[in-house]
């Protein structure tokens, strides 16, 4: 502690500095007692929104903790969700755009943390009323922003419960606020590169937290973890807590609000996952085996009749009243043994819940076939329970409410055969995992890609509305999983070399029941005994089923065998453990521990078998990419020759690059990774922003991996809604074509279920890509702020631009704009937003590999934005790309020498030079990263999200559209329920394709920077390779019109392609492609 | 449990109601049906319960005519039956409406549990409904609406419930029905062939499929007296009536098959699945 005054004193200077705003409310509070401030804080707190009130809590914590004497960085005390807070109060200053705005809230935070230390300091209780006066305001700027987002609401209001139990513990306290210390430095260095130091110091020290998991039994278990743990250290205490090998089928859970339940990730560190939510958790099951008399042990069976009783009496598992009867009779057998008139008497049913309404009618059936199961041991009868229980319609169909395309309220049911469609109770349509080819997810809408019927050519897209962007993405993340977990023999890898995974790049990590199976009969273990507490009336122990007799006469007399069962079944549940660990897959990034099994899963495509299905992300980028490997495969030879080249250059790279970026540390991949973890953090609550910007890279490029790709792809369908004004681009574009470039119009895919959208085939290779996308300028907001803050972080703590920042050192071209939008975002949306905000960052990374393929791909979003791929050596033509730019649009320019081209013909396939680059610049493309990963903000908030993923999308539409020489294939019909008209148009000058042939280059040099401005979103991507003694260097930028039909796209467009060819006059514009994205008002959003 | 599979057509009693001569006069609901012989319909029902009493040992309760409801004979539309539980309908013909109340009280008195539909706003035909013995699906008709299937939903709990649109001016028991615990049996016609390729999409089960010449071969009866060790029957429409069905019929090898005749009550919108309720009393044990 005393080590750390040092820093307090420069947080102290800081805080001064920014405001003595601070300071005040320290005084004031100082004066009064302490506690009594405390409460006072609660009290505000609660009424504040969140964030406001986790950083009252926080100086409460420090108070009591601290003594005066103790000049600790305040960091330390300040609880995460403290720092949380502060990156919030950042945005909110960025937000109001005023930077002492931010410093204030900083100062605030600060404060409060001080108000333990200020009597030590000494601070006077200056106490300017306005500056208290300007907290406050402060402070109600933050809860209005955080009353936005419904979610985080809720949320936080547990999590300071939570505190305020924790200070009870104040050992415990000492714990969490040194971790809080931690994070709060991060923030801090973020914020404010003074703090960092002191944070850092603070860091050092390992922190934990107090987890509790709410056991199947309804008991609690409850352990210290580190703050960094990751999710899987936690489900393996408590599947060591409960003797529990067979745990594939299991999960944790936290509720992100009442009605929102989220399944952590095993892969993903704890804390990036709650956010500022309590460290609570609830043990289920996440998979229901189809066959529970499968489960090699009676243990297992128990946990999942634990799961079900509660499923059946909560209504989730609806059953007719004969079939409660008898479940309940089951449940009677095992827990209380045969049927004894003397021993029921003592007991009152009533304590059992049957059902959810439970009526002394079922009680008194329930009594009537407890009769009738005598004999029956307690595993005999869990298992009869269970054969039963399987049978209900509804076993194991986790229900998501949502709309169909008319705005009719559905529920979709994501189970172990597929995707069911109720209406009401009824089931009104099925899809089988083996029908659906993809699976994603834009903004609020989910899509699934079926195959065509029997007599029908086209596949077609179904689209759903769901409440909010997070509900999509958990809906898609759950369907990811059950798909894999029940279809595939063995988690999808991310086959680095074959597929391009620009979107989410979740996957299920975890074992699949195939393999848990497998790995059931290798369980050697005397049958544990546990204890069956469920009713806790009678404690028994279970044997294995078969003990019976011994087991019933065991089970009234031991309370509870408990104590020698555990160390038995401890030991080898140790063993156990070992053999899953090394039995885990993990997918992704040799970095994640062999432990991940479960969510975080690769997000590549995931096939089934023979199926040849793929299951993707919202990401078109993924699902394009997927087609675009299949097709390329399949329909070379159909493919232009242009097209031909560049598939051949660079064959499969595409997927492999993509991989590679993100599996290395490579920019791009770190980037997104990052990006992920922050958006995440920064959607769900404006303490995300902080976090984000707080949290380093490598820690971002941990998570980001996940979070990025997923964020991606949702970005990548936000991006839709554009404009018609597409065509107007294309006149422009048309002077491109001339040179030899081929304008590709993407109809429009309009309607649902015919083949509308037949995209755009196979004349836009290459050339410049210019998407525009009108709807969404909020999204860009969002997305913006993010990036900014990202910046931020780096750069300067006021604006959140770091990020940016270090990237405009290399590429200065696109930086210009990047704070204006960041303020706007920041306070709108954030929880949406947040997410999605990695994504931006992201799709910078990603932007490299899209100028490659520019091909496009309209059906789905089609993405937004208008890319321009400027080449140095080729030609300035490029600018005239710019004319094209229609409403909507991103616009992204890349520019490359000459060299360069060749890479990009090797791109084309899918990014694959880009994925070189990056792999060769780690550290640029890390910074790179930071600005992708920032990208992640739901889509629905931020347009400009959108359009960095766009880029991925554009290029995997492009590869499709490759492939889709055959038009045909390529040609889905998506009937989405957002209604949107999508564009690509495709301008390449003849030079680029001879460049693209080039594939060997070394790549020197890999830089990402991004910019945004009041309605645009520049990314740009350089890359320096080397080629036969040849520099090339190819900036692609991608820019991202967001706007309404009102703005001229076409306008903005061209603007922006000038600007990119004002900016590197030496060099030529290779390819433009302009993507146009039309919302249509007839959609559902 | 009857949500194995293994409880379908699993009976003890079979309901059906006379034939009243309102139904040959063409009064009442039977307007615009043709004219029908009726001494020729009582005597094809009355072979038909000989059948079920003598051939299949079923219990027979037969319910007496009302001349007030000419199609009183076609209970099969008054109620759905599953395990212990029986809905009763509301008719999507409010003509036919009052000719629940005999078979609600039959049910009553038979032990069963008596749901109602209570919504105003439901229409239910029983013979829109299909039990495969793990599901149920309801077509959607000119008869039953999706509250009325949601009713059914909400009876049966256990079971998944699926709507099937029925295009054609049917029931969706007119041109299918079961052949065996895992076969559904169809009839060629396009509004058949139509209901079961949705069927078959909408469900989880891997059923195989049976398609006859006739729609009306396919209203058939999968019915399991209940002895143990004796083979299931099926109640079919025989070789009088639909000739060219009989063959296909052969291909069910696991059942007993039993012809039965009702090409007179045809005329009226009759089918088997119409022309009697058959239930379990015991149908846990």
């Amino acid at each position: 502690m005393t080590t750390e005054v040092g820093s307090t004193s420069e947080v102290k200077k800081e805080s001064e500095q920014l405001g003595a705003d601070a300071t005040k409310e320290n005084p004031k509070e100082v004066a009064e007692n302490q506690q009594n401030q405390s409460s006072d804080l609660e009290e505000e707190k609660d009424s504040k929104s969140s964030p406001s009130a986790k950083s009252q809590s926080s100086p409460h914590r420090q108070k009591r903790q601290k003594d005066p004497s103790e000049s600790r960085g305040i960091s330390r005390f300040i609880p995460p969700w403290l720092k949380k807070q502060k990156s919030y109060n950042l945005v909110v200053a960025k937000d109001g755009g005023d930077k002492k705005e931010p410093t204030q809230a900083v100062v605030e935070e600060r404060v409060l943390e001080k108000e333990e230390p200020l009597p030590e300091e000494e601070r006077p209780a200056k106490g300017d009323v306005e500056e208290t006066a300007q907290r406050k305001q402060q402070v109600i700027k933050v809860d209005v922003k955080e009353e936005t987002p419904s979610v985080s609401g809720p949320e936080t209001q547990p999590a300071e419960e939570v505190r305020k139990e924790r200070e009870d513990e104040k050992e415990i306290q000492e714990d969490k606020s040194e971790e809080a210390a931690k994070r709060e430095t991060k923030e801090v260095q973020t914020n404010e590169l003074k703090a960092e130091k002191a944070a850092q110091k603070a860091t050092k020290k390992a922190k934990t937290v107090q987890c509790k998991v709410t056991l199947l039994d309804g008991t609690e278990y409850s352990c210290d973890l580190e703050k960094s743990a990751k999710g899987q250290v936690l489900f393996d205490k408590v599947c060591e807590h409960l003797n529990l090998l067979e745990k594939d089928y299991f999960g944790l859970s936290f509720q992100e609000s009442p009605e929102q339940k989220n399944w952590l990730d095993p892969a993903k560190q704890i804390k990036r996952q709650l956010r500022n939510l309590p460290w609570l958790f609830t043990f289920n099951v996440k998979f229901y085996p189809p066959d529970p008399s499968q489960l090699t042990e009676d243990i297992t069976r128990y946990f999942l009749c634990l799961q079900l009783r509660q499923d059946i009496a909560s209504g989730r598992l609806p059953c007719s009243f004969v079939t409660h009867a008898l479940l309940g009779s089951y449940t009677l057998q095992a827990e209380l043994g045969d049927y004894d008139p003397e021993e029921h008497a003592s007991h009152d049913l009533s304590d059992f819940q049957f059902a959810p309404s439970q009526t002394k009618e079922l009680e008194e059936k329930v009594v009537e076939l407890h009769k009738t199961h005598r004999g029956l041991s307690p595993a005999q009868a869990d298992s009869q329970f269970l054969e039963n229980a399987k049978r209900l319609s509804m076993y194991g169909v986790d229900l998501h409410h949502a709309k169909d395309s008319e705005g009719v309220d559905i529920k979709l049911g994501v189970c172990a055969n597929g995707l069911l469609i109720y209406k009401d109770r009824l089931r009104i349509n099925r899809f089988a995992w083996p029908k659906i080819l993809k699976i994603s997810y834009k903004r609020s809408n989910f899509y699934i890609k079926v195959r065509p019927a029997e007599l029908e050519q086209f596949e077609s897209t179904i689209g759903f509305k769901l409440p909010n962007h997070r509900a999509a993405k958990r809906l898609w993340k759950v369907c990811v999983e059950h798909h894999t977990f029940y279809r595939l023999v063995s988690p999808e890898q991310p086959p680095k070399a074959k597929f391009l995974t620009l979107g989410s790049k979740f996957r299920y990590s975890g074992r699949t029941q195939a393999q848990t199976r497998q790995a059931s009969t290798l369980i050697d273990r005397p049958a544990p005994h546990f204890e069956r507490t469920s009713s806790k009336r009678v404690s028994r122990i279970l044997d294995g089923a078969l003990i019976g007799d011994a087991d019933q006469s065991l089970r009234k007399d031991f309370p509870g065998p408990a104590g020698e069962v555990s160390a038995y079944g401890r030991g080898a549940v140790s063993t156990a453990t070992a053999q899953d660990g090394d039995g885990r897959r993990d997918v992704r990034s040799p970095t994640k521990a062999p432990h991940v099994q479960l969510i975080e899963g690769k997000k590549n495509s995931l096939r089934v078998e023979g199926d040849n299905i793929y299951v993707r992300h919202s990401n078109l980028m993924l699902e394009d990419l997927d087609k675009a490997q299949e097709d390329i495969l399949k329909h070379q030879a159909s493919i232009s020759e242009l097209k031909r080249n560049f598939m051949e250059s660079t064959p499969e790279p595409r997927p492999n690059e993509w991989e590679k970026r993100r599996i290395t540390p490579l920019s791009l991949q770190t980037q997104g990774r990052k990006g992920d973890h922050l958006f995440k953090d920064i959607l769900s609550m404006k303490e995300k922003h902080q976090t984000a910007a707080t949290r380093t890279v490598e820690e971002k490029a941990q998570e980001a991996d996940k979070s990025l790709e997923e964020e991606i792809t949702s970005i990548l369908f936000s991006a839709k809604g554009f404009s018609d004004s597409m065509k107007a681009t294309f006149t422009s574009a048309t002077t491109w074509t001339a040179e030899g470039t081929v304008v590709n119009y993407n109809a429009p895919s309009e309607k649902l279920s015919s083949s509308s959208f037949s995209q755009l085939p196979e004349s836009s290779h290459e050339t410049l890509n210019v998407v525009e996308e009108k709807k969404q300028a909020e999204v860009g907001k969002d997305e913006r702020v993010i990036t900014e803050e990202m910046n931020g972080k780096e750069i300067s703590p006021g604006s959140g631009p770091g990020e940016s920042r270090k990237v405009e050192p290399l590429t200065q071209k696109d930086s210009t704009s990047l704070s204006s939008e960041s303020s706007s975002s920041s306070e709108s949306e954030e929880e949406d937003g947040g997410e999605y905000r990695p994504h931006h960052r992201v799709t910078e990374g990603t932007i490299q590999e899209e100028q490659e393929e520019y091909e496009e791909e309209v059906e789905e979003e089609a993405s937004r934005a208008a890319k321009v791929v400027e080449r140095e050596q080729p030609v300035p033509e490029a600018s005239p790309g710019k004319q094209a730019g229609a409403s909507v649009s991103t616009v992204e320019t890349v520019a490359q020498e000459n060299v360069v081209a060749p890479k990009v013909s090797a791109e084309k396939s899918v990014h694959e030079g880009a994925l070189k680059q990056d792999v060769s610049e780690d550290t640029e493309d890390e910074q790179h990263k930071v600005n992708g990963e920032v990208s992640h903000v739901d889509i629905d908030v931020m347009p400009q999200i959108i359009c960095c993923s766009e880029p991925p999308v554009v290029k995997t539409e492009m590869v499709t559209i490759s492939d889709a020489s055959q038009r045909t294939e390529i040609s889905t019909k998506e009937v989405p329920i957002v209604q949107t008209e999508t564009k690509t148009i495709t301008y390449e000058s003849p030079q680029v394709d001879g460049g693209a042939a080039g594939d060997s280059g070394t790549l020197l040099t890999a830089q990402t920077i991004t910019s945004d401005s009041m309605s645009t979103t520049t990314t740009t991507h350089i890359t320096k390779t080397i080629k036969g003694g040849i520099s090339e260097t190819r900036i692609e930028k991608r820019i991202v019109i967001t706007g309404d039909a009102d703005i001229d796209h076409d306008q903005a467009l061209a603007q922006a392609i000038r600007e990119a060819r004002e900016q590197h006059p030496d060099m030529s514009v290779t390819r433009v492609v302009v993507h146009k994205e039309t919302e249509l008002e007839e959609g559902e959003d | 449990m009857g949500t194995s599979g293994e409880g379908l057509g699993r009976c003890t009693h079979a309901l059906i109601r006379g034939v009243p001569e309102s139904l040959a006069s063409g009064e009442g609901a039977g307007a615009g049906l043709p004219a029908l012989d009726l001494a020729k319909a009582q005597r094809e029902h009355g072979v038909l319960g000989g059948k079920l009493r003598q051939r299949l040992g079923l219990q027979l309760l037969e319910l007496p005519p009302e001349e007030s409801l000419p199609l009183g004979t076609l209970l099969g539309d008054t109620a759905v039956i599953q395990g212990d539980t029986a809905l009763i309908t509301r008719p999507w013909s409010p003509a036919r409406r009052p000719e629940v109340d005999g078979v609600r009280k039959a049910l009553q008195d038979l032990g069963l549990r008596i749901v109602e539909m209570g919504d105003e706003n439901a229409t239910l035909d029983g013979t829109d409904v299909l039990f495969t013995g793990r599901e149920f699906f309801v077509g959607l008709s000119k008869w039953t609406n999706h509250r009325g299937a949601e009713i059914v939903a909400d009876t049966f709990r256990d079971f998944a419930v699926s709507t099937v649109p029925v295009s054609s001016p049917s029931h969706l028991r007119s041109f299918c029905g079961m052949g065996g615990p895992h076969t559904v049996v169809a009839g060629s016609g396009d509004a058949a062939q139509k209901a079961v390729r949705a069927m078959a999409v909408l469900t989880d089960h891997p059923y195989a499929s049976l398609t006859l010449p006739d729609d009306a071969a396919a209203d058939c009866l999968f019915l399991r007296p209940g002895l143990p060790g004796v083979p299931p029957f099926l109640l079919h429409r025989g070789g009088g009536d639909l000739p060219n069905s009989q063959e296909a019929l052969q291909k069910l090898s696991d059942v007993t098959l039993v012809p039965v005749s009702c090409s007179e009550l045809e005329k009226a919108g009759a089918g088997l699945s119409s022309l009697c309720l058959v239930l379990s009393t015991r149908p846990h044990s």
